[in-house]
């Protein structure tokens, strides 16, 4: 094979050395090389290094950073001593990126066209009429609407999956040889992700441009690279071919992510429960906006129950209205038969401790301010009018009840793992002994292992204190393995609701179908089998 | 506080002897000098002299002992006059965040109503017509500045009561009191203790405008505004007289403005590496 495009090695990279504080490596030594028209994924959880090698290929350190070690070349030409002149005069043509979040990435005070365009005025190798309609032919190819007038929209009046792919197209204008794509599709909806996947995917290959493709999914990335490399604690775990990693995995933390996603499935709770909370008939919205739409959901005591859709399909309202943070213009909600109040100054101290919540983003859920004693002591304090010295030691038991060490009990949450910090929210629920957790993506902003770890604690959990949960995902992988009823939702309406087996298996509703061929799966290939069983969907209505 | 003060750059350090000597000096200056601030001790405008180590003013009393007393009487009232600013405005600043709704909208506007008038002329009014007892001008002190502080603790607090644990310290029932205490407060007070400082330095030259407006403290109390008007015409005679109280001020808040700006690089510090 010829030499390769991007050759890196041993490359360490270190915090920046500073007075009174040790240099800290984030990558110790890592080999990559990228050949021209080869895609390699770079895998791992958050921490593992991999956003770092990515922009290290394009010769860049965010800021606190340096390249300590090692050698980096593009081309032949080394970048660690190219110099800033001679950086920017590769990056945008040589290579270019795509960060994860399109929309902070664009200047929302600037039209897109202009955007896309900046690369080829700063390097102003090309007339302006030239690249102008190259824009529109990357429009074009990434199937965004009406390629010829995109470029005058700004950037809120798209969607993010067009966003993401003008980005893409931003990336792509400079005629790069190299594109590193640091998480693309990891904050879109599953139905957009795939769309996006797919024509990324497309466009590489038809430009024959390298690419570098990082991301925490090992689904994703299996169906767009060549090539795997899983990273660890800045170390390489090992790499491989797409295929043989998938397949043979040597390493055991490797083999440990491929099984993060298969986990075994939750076997179904007794059948003739009785309903512990029930929503009858529900609307309700923000204002003017109505959000839900005659929504009727109940949830079994001791079971679990996943509701799903797209990020706007109204999951979320609906956990704040059960909460008592919205009011319904209409319906009820009734806990044990008893209708509650639809304010939460209506209800009873004994309600509101049997409903707890758990959110998505343990960072924001807890003050940063107070200590895991006060943070999992106030609420025993003021659900089960616990002392502050018996609140504290509840605090100790609840730790020890969620897997953590007691010893984390003066910390405070800025000390902790995102991991630890989700575990410690469960034990602040559970400070109240709720007979029901609403579970707000709770696993979502984890890494693969880690989310798999906090199911296996709420499952563990439900056995030993009989709680109840209602889980609110996108995830279809997360509620096949531990629903009992499933509720799918879509612009704030119920478009399917049953048990799971009814659910997930044939025949499909079909926005339901939609949804779980979206979920990306383990296998190569499976990107094409799932747009091309979609395009037969589309052809035969 | 001891590891603070270490982590601070060359120019909070600066700062901080800045208004450390200045404190010491209009503490225990007056306790250990020869004469009063109100004894005449010598001739008009006299030059410095061993005697009179920044020379007399224009009746003769000392000056370096009349800008000691003078600093003291503008540190003391600029900084109770702070602190009402802040008694006020943090708590209804939180409450707007917390409360919302109409509650928000009223203090808001009341807050607007207010801050549309000019400070300095809002003052003079007001002082004109109630006199211009000390305690007059604190309050008055106060409440112009409770509106600024107010507008700042209602911002950062905003931001604050968007975070989950708000939500789910209403959930839990919480009362108002422990939201401001517990929830809100700890999180705001790195911003509002470096806002402290500056509205501390915007109070003193405040109260020293309206001294040299003739609207402060009145005679025969010293203070730094006040003296600069009562020795301007030295100035025609080529003395220092008058620049010497103004230098004074201008130490003075050079060094909270130099310990404020070590004080939000510091924090900044201490959040990227959180």
């Amino acid at each position: 094979m010829s030499a390769p495009l991007l050759d890196i090695r041993g490359l360490r990279i270190s915090t920046e050395p500073a007075r009174n504080k040790a240099q800290l490596d984030i990558l110790k030594g890592v080999d990559l090389t990228v050949h021209r028209g080869e895609v390699v994924g770079l895998i791992g959880e958050s921490g593992a290094g991999k956003s770092t090698l990515g922009l290290a290929a394009m010769g860049y350190a965010r800021r606190g950073l340096v390249l300590s070690g090692g050698e980096i070349y593009l081309e032949g030409q080394e970048l660690r001593s190219a110099g800033d002149e001679g950086l920017r005069h590769l990056r945008g043509r040589k290579t270019s990126y795509v960060a994860q979040s399109a929309a902070a990435a664009f200047n929302p005070a600037h039209k897109l066209m202009q955007q896309v365009l900046e690369v080829t005025r700063i390097h102003h190798d090309l007339s302006n009429s030239d690249v102008r309609s190259k824009a529109i032919d990357l429009f074009d190819r990434m199937k965004l609407p009406d390629p010829e007038h995109f470029g005058d929209r700004y950037p809120h009046e798209v969607s993010g999956g067009q966003l993401q792919r003008a980005m893409t197209a931003m990336a792509l204008i400079g005629e790069p040889d190299l594109i590193v794509f640091d998480e693309p599709t990891t904050a879109l909806d599953v139905t957009t992700q795939i769309d996006v996947l797919a024509i990324i995917k497309a466009v590489i290959r038809d430009l024959k441009t390298a690419a570098i493709y990082i991301t925490h999914d090992i689904a994703v990335v299996a169906q767009i690279s060549d090539r795997i490399k899983v990273l660890r604690h800045g170390e390489e775990v090992e790499e491989q071919p797409t295929h043989d990693l998938l397949n043979n995995p040597t390493q055991s933390y490797t083999r440990e992510l491929l099984k993060a996603r298969s986990r075994q499935q939750h076997v179904p709770s007794k059948n003739h429960l009785e309903p512990i909370l029930s929503v009858r008939d529900v609307t309700a919205g923000y204002g003017n906006a109505t959000i839900l739409h005659d929504i009727s959901v109940n949830l079994r005591q001791g079971s679990n129950l996943a509701i799903v859709g797209e990020s706007g399909s109204g999951k979320s309202t609906l956990a704040r209205l059960i909460m008592g943070l919205l009011q319904p213009s209409q319906g009820s909600v009734a806990f044990k038969g008893e209708t509650l109040s639809p304010g939460l100054a209506g209800r009873s101290a004994d309600q509101r401790r049997n409903l707890q919540m758990v959110y998505q983003l343990p960072d924001v859920a807890m003050n940063p301010r107070q200590t895991i004693s006060e943070i999992i002591g106030r609420a025993a304090q003021v659900f089960r009018s616990l002392s502050r010295s018996a609140a504290r030691s509840r605090a100790a038991e609840l730790l020890d009840l969620v897997d953590l060490s007691p010893e984390l009990i003066d910390r405070y949450p800025g000390q902790l793992s995102g991991g630890q910090k989700q575990r410690v929210c469960i034990a602040r629920a559970l400070a109240a002994d709720p007979e029901l957790i609403i579970c707000d993506e709770v696993t979502s902003a984890l890494d693969p292992l880690v989310a798999d770890g906090i199911l296996d604690l709420l499952m563990r959990l439900q056995e030993q204190l009989g709680v109840s949960y209602i889980f609110i995902t996108h995830d279809m992988g997360m509620v096949r393995a531990i629903a009992d009823d499933v509720v799918v939702m879509q612009h704030g309406r119920i478009s399917e609701q049953g048990r799971k087996e009814a659910v997930f298996s044939p025949p499909f509703a079909d926005y339901t179908h939609l949804l779980i061929s979206s979920t990306p799966e383990i296998s190569e290939g499976w990107l094409e089998r799932a747009i091309s069983e979609r395009k037969m969907a589309a052809g035969g209505q | 506080m001891i590891a603070m003060i270490r982590d601070f750059d060359i120019g909070a350090k600066i700062g901080l002897a800045i208004v450390v000597f200045f404190l010491a000096a209009v503490i225990f200056g007056p306790v250990l000098s020869p004469y009063s601030e109100v004894e005449i001790v010598g001739g008009v405008w006299a030059p410095p002299s061993a005697a009179n180590w920044l020379g007399t003013d224009y009746i003769g009393r000392d000056l370096l002992v009349r800008i000691l007393t003078g600093g003291r009487m503008t540190v003391i009232v600029s900084l109770i006059a702070t602190c009402g600013a802040f008694a006020i405005g943090c708590p209804l600043g939180i409450a707007a965040a917390v409360i919302g709704g109409w509650f928000d909208l009223i203090v808001t506007r009341a807050v607007d109503a207010v801050m549309a008038f000019p400070g300095l002329i809002l003052a003079l009014i007001v002082l004109s017509a109630i006199g211009t007892s000390i305690p007059a001008l604190i309050a008055m002190m106060s409440v112009l500045a409770s509106t600024i502080v107010f507008r700042l603790t209602r911002a950062v607090a905003a931001d604050v009561a968007a975070m989950e644990y708000i939500e789910i310290a209403r959930l839990r029932g919480e009362s108002m009191r422990w939201f401001l205490f517990k929830e809100i407060l700890p999180n705001v007070a790195p911003t509002l203790v470096t806002e402290f400082g500056l509205r501390f330095v915007y109070a003193a030259i405040l109260i020293s405008s309206l001294s040299f407006l003739g609207l402060g403290i009145q005679p025969p109390n010293a203070d730094l505004g006040g003296m600069v008007k009562e020795n301007a015409l030295a100035i025609t005679f080529g003395r220092a007289a008058p620049i010497l109280p103004a230098l004074a001020l201008a130490f003075l808040a050079i060094g909270v403005n130099l310990v404020v700006d070590g004080l939000l690089r510091h924090n900044a510090r201490r959040d990227r590496h959180k």
